[in-house]
């Protein structure tokens, strides 16, 4: 019962994935495809920590870690960036 | 009984970010993708960590750190982010008719004018 | 189930790198890339090599975005002066 649960969550996940990939190749303007890189991030860590509990291995909770730390430094780096370019 | 409590609330949080990327595809202009994108996005992501930690109780410390700088980090680069897009004018959707920062941006600038 | 899932990222590898050679803004071509890194890491975290995956978060992901946003703001943006 709870496996195929999960199976569901995973396919979930993956379709949010594809969501953003059209969001990023169809946007129009550069904030759509900031926040579609965005969104895609936070995603990814969700992905990476399922994946942690079914292979059963504790150390790929620590590659979410560093991701949830170092994506965001690059989208407010960007955003400064558009704001003082303007 | 704990791996199907785990379980749902793995659903629930995969249920919202497939909300998220819905959002994401679906709305009309990029101010409501910000909205749409981040606010789903980062609720589905501590739901999955909260189900996570009912699974495995002994990692729920580390599980804590990830949902604490999503839940910290995440808010911060959509607000810096909309800024930037309201300050380089992009353009809204037809039927948003309310837009407080330019009224208080002309109200300061009205009272540095006096 | 494993293949599909590494399948499905490797494909978004490829979509991400042919829109940053394909995109002429070359803002976006930069989040592109990044887009590629960080699908390259999760790839690389589904065959199982957790180490590989957390330098390529962190050196793809987040330092090469932030010199290429610095070299961007030296060279005015890539146009000409």
């Amino acid at each position: 019962m709870a496996d195929i649960i999960l199976k569901i969550a995973g396919a979930l996940i993956f379709l949010s994935i594809t969501c953003g990939i059209i969001r990023l190749v169809i946007g129009r303007t550069i904030v759509d495809r900031i926040v579609a890189i965005d969104m895609l991030t936070v995603v990814s860590i969700s992905l990476i920590a399922l994946y942690a509990h079914l292979s059963g291995r504790f150390v790929y909770v620590d590659v979410a870690l560093v991701y949830g730390l170092l994506s965001f430094l690059a989208v407010l780096a960007i955003a400064r960036y558009l704001e003082r370019r303007s | 009984m704990m791996e199907l409590v785990g379980s749902i609330i793995i659903l629930a949080g995969a249920f919202f970010l497939f909300s998220a990327g819905l959002g994401l595809l679906r709305m009309p202009d990029a101010f409501t993708r910000i909205q749409a994108g981040t606010k789903a996005s980062t609720l589905g992501n501590i739901l999955v960590l909260v189900g996570l930690g009912f699974y495995h109780p002994d990692w729920s410390l580390k599980l804590l750190i990830v949902a604490y700088f999503v839940l910290m980090t995440n808010p911060l680069s959509s607000h810096a982010l909309s800024r930037a897009a309201h300050r380089i004018g992009i353009p809204m959707a037809a039927s948003t008719f309310t837009d407080a920062l330019r009224d208080a941006e002309n109200e300061q600038k009205g009272k540095g004018a006096q | 189930m494993l293949e599909l899932l590494v399948i499905l990222v490797c494909a978004g590898i490829l979509v991400s790198g042919v829109l940053a050679v394909w995109l002429s803004n070359l803002l976006a071509a930069m989040i592109s890339a990044g887009l590629a890194s960080l699908f390259a890491a999760v790839s690389y975290v589904l065959l199982a090599a957790p180490d590989v995956a957390m330098a390529e978060a962190a050196i793809g992901s987040g330092l090469a975005t932030l010199i290429f946003l610095y070299t961007m703001r030296k060279t005015n943006g890539g146009k000409e002066p």
